[in-house]
């Protein structure tokens, strides 16, 4: 123990760490409020509010599963170039020659793991209760964060550029040509136009604006790739942390008033 | 039937490993409940359930026809006759309705433990089917499998604790959770058991991760449409809705919907109880309004698009060869014919050649009038006669706003079950069909 006993009192440790190891009570508590990775905990917390049994911590295996997501990811972008000639042989060598190519099924697998605990999440949340007051707005951010799983998820699927991929973003993105009013099949698209020229035409309509182009090529390739990996991780990340915030600003973890 | 003769061999490992699983757990189980006090007889039936098990993982690696356990044919070509949409849906609604109305019979352990391993086998029994496995082992589908089974353990977990507290409630006693009010340090109590949990999930990432690689096809290419084309197995309970409305709906004005209504629960949910802790006694319209929007709209819908529908989106049997030919009759009608030509015995009105755009449209509504009255009665009529009748509290707790969100929300929500009852008993395609403005409902 002499040699930890002196790496503890050295400089460089007292420095890093601005408490005393959590050994007493008084430390436990210390560590709490000056750690910067735990400060998003209280000091203190109704037992059987962390029971497993009540809280299935489906929430914390999301946000665990982000974080996962977001390592994997920034490694993979390393290796992957979201052009017509590469993205896919890319995927290809991920599988077959790239010796940590196992961070693809990670990432993979781990996505569809994070839609499946943040549903879980939600079905808890229901099921305690916990979106009545005074955690209403608490809620409507977890139900903006689900959607915004669904769209990483989505467009993510594209990536790899295989069958599996184009054309379950075809399909999913058709729909928005049906956009009532704003997509060119759409209901009522007859009505908006001007001087009788259409004005929401295939090239100017909610699935253009979602696709880059007409069909799904290589704008696509490019607009989603943007959108995974930077503009909807940074939505998330902010909204993240207003949920955090409030779960501990609208009377901490759930339990009976 | 298209067996290329490798099929048992290429499964029989994993049927081995899985039937070992299931006798391990369960001689755990059995462990477990012989050391508790008067447990005796379920420790002997769940010591039998394993032996039985190894017996079956025994066979399962022999990967010979005949050996392997499997559902006999006959019941695999029955299950496939009687399955369609309609049975499927409605057989799922009576099971959850089942399940709920029963819930303190099927919420003690060791009645769920028995339903667990029933589904565990009959999930072995189906895996010896090579049709069945072609669905259930591609890559992504693997993880609705895991779906199913985590949504049946967590909600089993939570309605026991909440025929608990309905139980202590009725009997003027506090809640589970009230009762343990306790509070404890976060260091150590909280921060390791979120180490453990990831600990946990990391090493259950890695162990799929290793064991089942990502999909990767053929290389896109825009020419070459895969037929069934399914969108990511989280939208296919959206894309299963096409097959009763046009996409404007149900790929577009339902969705947003969903979103706008899981918001404004909240605001909706005046029920001041059941905050905090598990109780349905407390909320049961609420708990029952999620659970059908989530369990019947949403998971089933889901479940039935992956694994059911297979090329042209027909539909086939669990156990059903994925053939491109299956031709299924398309004889749907559309209300103003249903109307005006087969009741009424008349052609459908329509505006006289080279008349103005105003009369056009007149025609237009003449003909779509039996649609358009029903969609507004349904609408407009049926929010206030229900603020009156059945919803009389709720209008009164609401205010006016708020009780037409609801009630609006609620009937649209019902509008899809609703439409797929027309499509299966009276062959309904629209109810309003304007082709003219491509409104089509």
């Amino acid at each position: 123990m002499a040699i930890g006993e002196t790496i503890r009192n050295s400089q460089i440790w007292k420095s890093i760490f601005r408490h005393p190891m959590p050994l007493d009570r008084r430390n436990r508590i210390v560590v709490m409020l000056t750690n910067f990775f735990l400060h998003l905990h209280p000091v203190s917390i109704k037992k059987q509010g962390i029971a497993l049994s009540f809280t299935w911590c489906m929430g914390g295996v999301t946000f665990f599963l982000f974080l996962v997501e977001t390592v994997t990811g920034v490694l993979l972008m390393f290796y992957y170039r979201p052009t017509l000639e590469w993205a896919y042989n890319d995927i290809l060598a991920l599988r077959d020659v790239t010796s940590l190519g196992i961070l693809r099924e990670l990432h993979r697998w781990g996505a569809h793991a994070m839609v499946i605990t943040t549903w879980l999440h939600m079905y808890r949340v229901f099921l305690t209760g916990s979106y009545k007051p005074p955690r209403e707005f608490n809620w409507v951010i977890g139900v903006i964060l689900l959607l915004l799983t669904l769209l990483l998820s989505f467009t993510g699927y594209l990536l790899p550029w295989d069958q599996l991929a184009i054309w379950a973003i075809t399909v999913g993105s058709n729909m928005a040509r049906a956009t009532p009013f704003l997509g060119y099949e759409g209901p009522g698209q007859q009505l908006l136009t001007v001087g009788g020229i259409d004005m929401i035409t295939d090239a100017s309509d909610a699935r253009f604006g979602l696709l880059g182009a007409r069909f799904v090529g290589e704008e696509t390739l490019n607009r989603f790739y943007v959108l995974h990996c930077i503009a909807i991780p940074l939505a998330v990340a902010l909204l993240l942390a207003i949920h955090f915030w409030r779960v501990r600003k609208d009377g901490g973890i759930s339990g009976p008033l | 039937m298209h067996s290329n003769g490798f099929f048992l061999q290429d499964v029989a490992g994993f049927l081995g490993g899985y039937y070992s699983c299931i006798a391990i757990m369960n001689g755990i189980a059995a462990l477990i409940l012989w050391r508790k006090k008067g447990q005796l007889g379920w420790a002997m039936v769940w010591t039998a359930l394993a032996i039985a098990m190894m017996v079956l993982a025994s066979l399962a690696l022999s990967a010979s026809p005949g050996m392997v356990p499997a559902l006999p044919a006959s019941v695999r070509s029955l299950v496939n006759r009687l399955s369609g949409p309609m049975l499927y849906t409605l057989g799922t609604f009576a099971l959850l309705t089942v399940l709920f109305v029963f819930r303190s019979f099927f919420v003690k352990p060791m009645v769920a433990w028995g339903i667990l391993n029933a589904m565990l086998v009959l999930m072995g029994l189906s895996m010896a089917d090579e049709n069945f496995a072609a669905i259930v082992m591609k890559p992504d589908n693997v993880p609705i499998v895991g779906l199913v089974f985590l949504l049946a353990f967590f909600t089993w977990l939570a309605t026991k604790q909440a025929v608990v507290n309905d139980d202590r409630i009725a009997r003027g006693l506090p809640t589970v959770e009230k009762e343990n009010d306790e509070k404890v340090l976060v260091w150590p109590d909280l921060v390791y058991t979120e180490l453990i949990c990831m600990v946990a999930v990391m090493a259950f990432l890695l162990v799929w991760a290793i064991f089942l690689p990502a999909p990767l096809e053929e290389p896109a290419s825009s020419v070459k449409t895969p037929n069934p084309s399914k969108a990511p197995w989280y939208f296919l309970g959206l894309q299963e809705m096409l097959v009763y409305f046009d996409p404007w709906y149900a790929g577009v004005v339902l969705p947003s919907l969903v979103v706008f209504g899981l918001m404004a629960m909240p605001y909706l949910d005046f029920n001041k109880n059941g905050n905090g802790y598990y109780s349905i006694e407390e909320r049961k319209f609420s708990y029952l309004t999620y659970q059908f929007g989530f369990f019947v709209l949403w998971i089933t819908l889901i479940i039935l698009g992956t694994f059911l529908r297979g090329p042209n989106w027909n539909f086939f049997g669990p156990f059903e060869y994925w053939t491109p030919y299956k031709v299924e009759v398309l004889n749907n009608v559309d209300l103003p014919q249903m109307f005006w030509v087969n009741l009424l015995d008349q052609p459908l009105p329509k505006a006289p050649a080279g008349a103005s755009g105003l009369v056009q449209a007149g025609y237009v509504l003449l003909r779509e009038a039996p649609g358009l009255l029903v969609m507004g009665a349904y609408l407009l009529l049926l929010p206030p006669l229900l603020a009156v009748t059945i919803f009389r509290g709720f209008f009164a707790k609401l205010g006016f706003v708020r009780y037409m969100v609801m009630a609006n929300l609620m009937l649209l929500m019902l509008t899809l079950p609703i439409k797929m009852i027309l499509r299966w008993t009276l062959n309904l395609k629209y109810i309003i069909s304007i082709p003219e403005i491509s409104l089509n409902f």
